[in-house]
């Protein structure tokens, strides 16, 4: 009886199943998917190499600076690091003092309220506080950027596939669009207020090209050039940084506990097969 | 003939040999056990203070606006804290006192900095049970000594917010702070 | 419940014998995992997954009790709480990214568990009540999984518990006040986070209770083995203790190093980057998935795309996704044949891999996006998972003809020495 409702049951549900294949297929056969802009001209990230990668990767101190000042001097006029806190600048080299004075001079100052009113007020940053972007919500964000929510970058790095080498393409890679696309989907001309960016998935993002000249950002004496190629690079590896500061202790970590759990399994390896020599199985 | 167990004529189970996999059990035995102790150590430590509130375990805190007799609570580690700006009259109370003869014996001098006697800056904690005294709030109760009182078991504390009556043990504790200048204090 | 010769519990140390003659914990363990449980000795590699799942759960649970202490679950700072634990608590991210890795390594001993199960025939009589106990236990982890998933509440998260209750929307009249009570709401918010979260932490305790039942009913019978054949004499066996704990040992060690090279220098692999932006009921990702281990169930889901007479294609595959796992609380009755290993059952063995590629295909159909080819291709593979259990293995078992069983676990094992 069971059997007898198993085998109806499974010959409906199959059945259905491929009669659903052969309609959807037969559609599919006749009519293909037209190919789209989107499909054709979307660019997977470029190849590019940054210091973290790989198991023992670390991140470079002056790289992650140069990055943190492209970001302060370019992406914070939109943009905030609200999971970052100034405190933890630290931790890629800038001394407690040095924090002090970045958070200090932060253009984008802290909501608070008057100690003597109990208005509203914004008061200076401390290191304790998150890095602020420049809008006090997401409605003013977007009333100020043609009703475009500039994201928040502290994840960014880990919210993107392939995320480092995508910002960087992103960054450097904006570009006129190209006239074989307008020729074959002329209803694909990138919108007035948007911006073509083959990195992009819809080819179109609404962020204008934020790094768009050398020497944007002046770098210290004894780093490289501050091309836009190495300034989207160096903003990359720092927003990685932001996205994941604890990747070193990961790798330190997980080297040490992968020698550790070698050594214990060959022992536990050794112990089993000695365990088992009088044993035949 | 095959069999199940080899023997000990095979010489597969010799004295030695037992030996050498005492040793194996024993070494990898005590592997695990170190392995284990060690994932125990982020397990336990992760219960401690946590970076957001160690970066917050020190202040600073604006003085400027002080008057003389007056005293402000400001929160600290997630506890109270007097600042009190004494009048000479409160310092001069609090000095009358011979400090041998209290509880818990200072004098005003030790529990504030050099030049700045004026400023008391003590946990708002009654070193009773913990609770939080009156006397720093404008129009609060201030008790008999004219310092703090605590109105849970009622204990009085003076001027320099030494225990005088009452069940407390201890004068008000005095956090770690330096003037970071006149008018700036960091505590902690 | 037990061979006759397995060996009994003496304690030597006084205060054992105190112990046991009191609360006689110490002799349960010793039958249950100890040199009181005598097993068969031809278990192979495979046979070591029963106990890496309790290890995972173990591991699941000592995780996730830390990950509470730290967690808040509201959905205004939820998806900040877990950046605080990743970055401020002390070996937060460490934690974290154990507890998520934790789930994937879970799942994937379990469904080597299972597929043991499957080939070597430790679903057939006298074991179906470990069977039934076990499928009982992947539900729970279903369910569990699920709802740990939302609590970063993340996009996938928040977009996840909005498909799957979803789910029961598809059910005709009540599905909608089901869908909302199960929100606490109109779609996934605060009332829904706190009683997932709730019940995300109740649930692996429910799990283990049914981890002790499983074990228990498998010590009925006492295990199953590669060949199939049943114990029958004391040769066959060997105790638990110390030949399968040392085995089990090495078999946690090659685990832990699978799961160190996960969470040390992949931990986001098996995730997915959009759980790293905050739930916004405003934007849908391009492409909603589940975690991988619920790809396969997702296709067949995905694959009912055109109407059955009145039933909407949506009913159809929730009802067909259902089915698809309960349809395993019957394999112990529609697979009759007498032989239960895979090893000396030629055509069952061949359908068994067809059927693991199948499953292997409805995983990659379900990851996928919901677009042609993958459809037509997750739509045949489900049919073919449909159609093995419940018209293919039915027939098998009539019309196969087994190879020669050995006669004993020790024949087999002499004849694999000689």
């Amino acid at each position: 009886m069971v059997r007898l409702i198993a085998a109806i049951v499974g010959l409906f549900f199959s059945g259905w199943l491929l009669v659903s294949a052969v309609l959807g297929g037969t559609a599919y056969i006749s009519e293909p998917p037209a190919a789209t802009a989107e499909s054709l001209f979307h660019k997977h990230p470029k190849e590019v190499e940054f210091s973290f990668e790989g198991p023992l990767g670390k991140y470079d101190r002056a790289q992650l600076q140069r990055g943190f000042q492209v970001y302060k001097e370019v992406c914070s006029a939109c943009h905030g690091l609200a999971q970052v806190a100034f405190r933890d600048l630290q931790q890629i080299g800038y001394s407690e003092g040095a924090v002090k004075k970045i958070a200090a001079d932060w253009p984008n100052q802290i909501a608070s309220i008057d100690p003597a009113t109990g208005e509203a007020a914004t008061r200076k940053a401390l290191p304790t506080d998150k890095i602020a972007g420049p809008y006090p919500n997401d409605v003013a964000a977007r009333a100020a950027n043609n009703n475009a929510l500039p994201p928040d970058l502290s994840l960014i790095a880990k919210a993107r596939h392939e995320g480092p080498a995508y910002l960087y393409s992103l960054l450097s890679g904006y570009e006129a669009q190209p006239a074989e696309l307008l020729k074959q989907f002329p209803e694909a001309k990138t919108p007035n207020g948007l911006h073509y960016n083959p990195y992009f998935a819809t080819l179109n993002l609404a962020m204008p090209q934020p790094l768009t000249s050398d020497g944007q950002v002046t770098y210290a004496d004894g780093n490289p050039k501050p091309t836009v190629d190495q300034m989207s690079k160096d903003v990359a590896a720092f927003l990685t940084w932001a996205a994941e500061p604890k990747l070193e202790n990961r790798h330190r970590t997980g080297l040490g506990v992968l020698i550790f759990l070698l050594m214990a399994t060959g022992l536990a390896f050794m112990s089993y097969k000695s365990i088992w020599a009088d044993k035949k199985h | 003939m095959a069999t199940l167990e080899p023997s000990a004529e095979n010489g597969d189970i010799s004295e030695a040999g037992v030996r050498r996999r005492d040793f194996i059990n024993i070494a990898a035995v005590s592997f695990a056990g170190v392995g284990a102790g060690t994932i125990l150590i982020p397990l336990v430590n992760q219960m401690n203070p946590s970076a957001d509130v160690l970066a917050l375990a020190s202040i600073e805190v604006d003085i400027s606006a002080i008057q003389a007799g007056q005293a402000i609570k400001t929160m600290w580690r997630k506890q109270p804290v007097f600042i009190r700006n004494l009048t000479p009259e409160e310092i001069a109370a609090a000095e009358k006192v011979d400090a041998s003869s209290l509880r818990d014996p200072e004098t005003l001098e030790q529990r504030t900095k050099e030049g700045k006697k004026n400023w008391l800056i003590t946990k708002g904690v009654c070193t009773h049970l913990g609770c939080v005294p009156l006397g720093a709030g404008e129009g609060e109760v201030k008790g008999e000594f004219g310092g703090y009182f605590c109105p849970c078991h009622g204990s009085f504390y003076d001027t320099a917010a030494r225990i005088r009556k009452g069940p407390a043990p201890k004068n008000l504790e005095v956090p770690e702070y330096v003037f970071k200048s006149d008018t700036v204090v960091q505590i902690g | 419940m037990s061979f006759p010769w397995a060996k009994e519990y003496k304690p030597q140390n006084p205060v054992m014998q105190w112990l046991d003659s009191r609360l006689p914990l110490p002799r349960f363990v010793f039958n249950a995992v100890g040199a009181g449980y005598p097993v068969p000795r031809n278990l192979n590699y495979f046979w070591n997954f029963g106990v890496l799942s309790g290890a995972a759960l173990g591991i699941q649970i000592i995780t996730g009790i830390i990950l509470a202490m730290h967690f808040a679950a509201n959905g205004a700072i939820a998806f900040d709480s877990v950046e605080h634990i990743m970055r401020d608590v002390n070996s937060g991210w460490l934690l974290r990214y154990a507890h998520a890795n934790g789930a994937s390594m879970f799942f994937i001993v379990v469904y080597l568990h299972i597929f043991r199960g499957l080939f070597y025939g430790s679903y057939k009589a006298p074991r179906e009540m470990v069977w039934l106990l076990g499928l009982v236990i992947f539900l729970l982890m279903m369910a569990t999984a699920f709802m740990g998933y939302v609590l970063p509440w993340g996009q996938m998260s928040f977009w996840g518990a909005k498909v799957i209750t979803g789910l029961f929307g598809a059910i005709p009249l009540v599905g909608e006040p089901i869908q909302t009570w199960l929100l606490g709401g109109f779609a996934p918010d605060n009332a829904a986070l706190n009683r997932f979260f709730s019940l995300h932490y109740l649930l692996p305790f429910v799990i283990a209770g049914v981890i002790i039942l499983h074990i228990w009913a498998l010590h009925i019978p006492g295990s199953s083995n590669p060949t199939g054949v049943e114990v029958k004499s004391e040769q066959d066996t060997v105790p638990f203790h110390p030949y399968y704990t040392a085995k089990d040992g090495f078999g946690l060690g090659v685990f832990l190093i699978v799961f160190a090279i996960l969470l040390f220098f992949a931990p986001n692999y098996l995730g997915h980057p959009d759980n790293y932006i905050p739930a916004n009921p405003m934007s849908t990702p391009a492409h909603i998935v589940p975690e991988w281990y619920f790809w396969p169930f997702y296709a067949i889901l995905r694959a009912f795309t055109v109407d059955f007479l009145f039933i909407p294609a949506k009913l159809l595959g929730v009802i067909a996704m259902f089915a698809s796992i309960l349809l395993l609380f019957f394999l112990p009755w529609l697979d009759n044949s007498p032989v239960r290993s895979g090893h000396y059952r030629p055509l069952f063995r061949q359908f068994f891999w067809v059927l693991c590629v199948d499953v292997l295909i409805l995983g990659y159909c379900g990851g996928a996006p919901a677009a042609e080819p993958f459809v037509m291709i997750s739509q045949v593979a489900a049919a073919y998972y449909f159609a093995h259990f419940l018209i293919i293995l039915p027939i098998i078992s009539k019309i196969e003809k087994p190879a020669p069983l050995p006669a004993s676990i020790t024949e087999a094992v002499l004849a694999k020495q000689a």
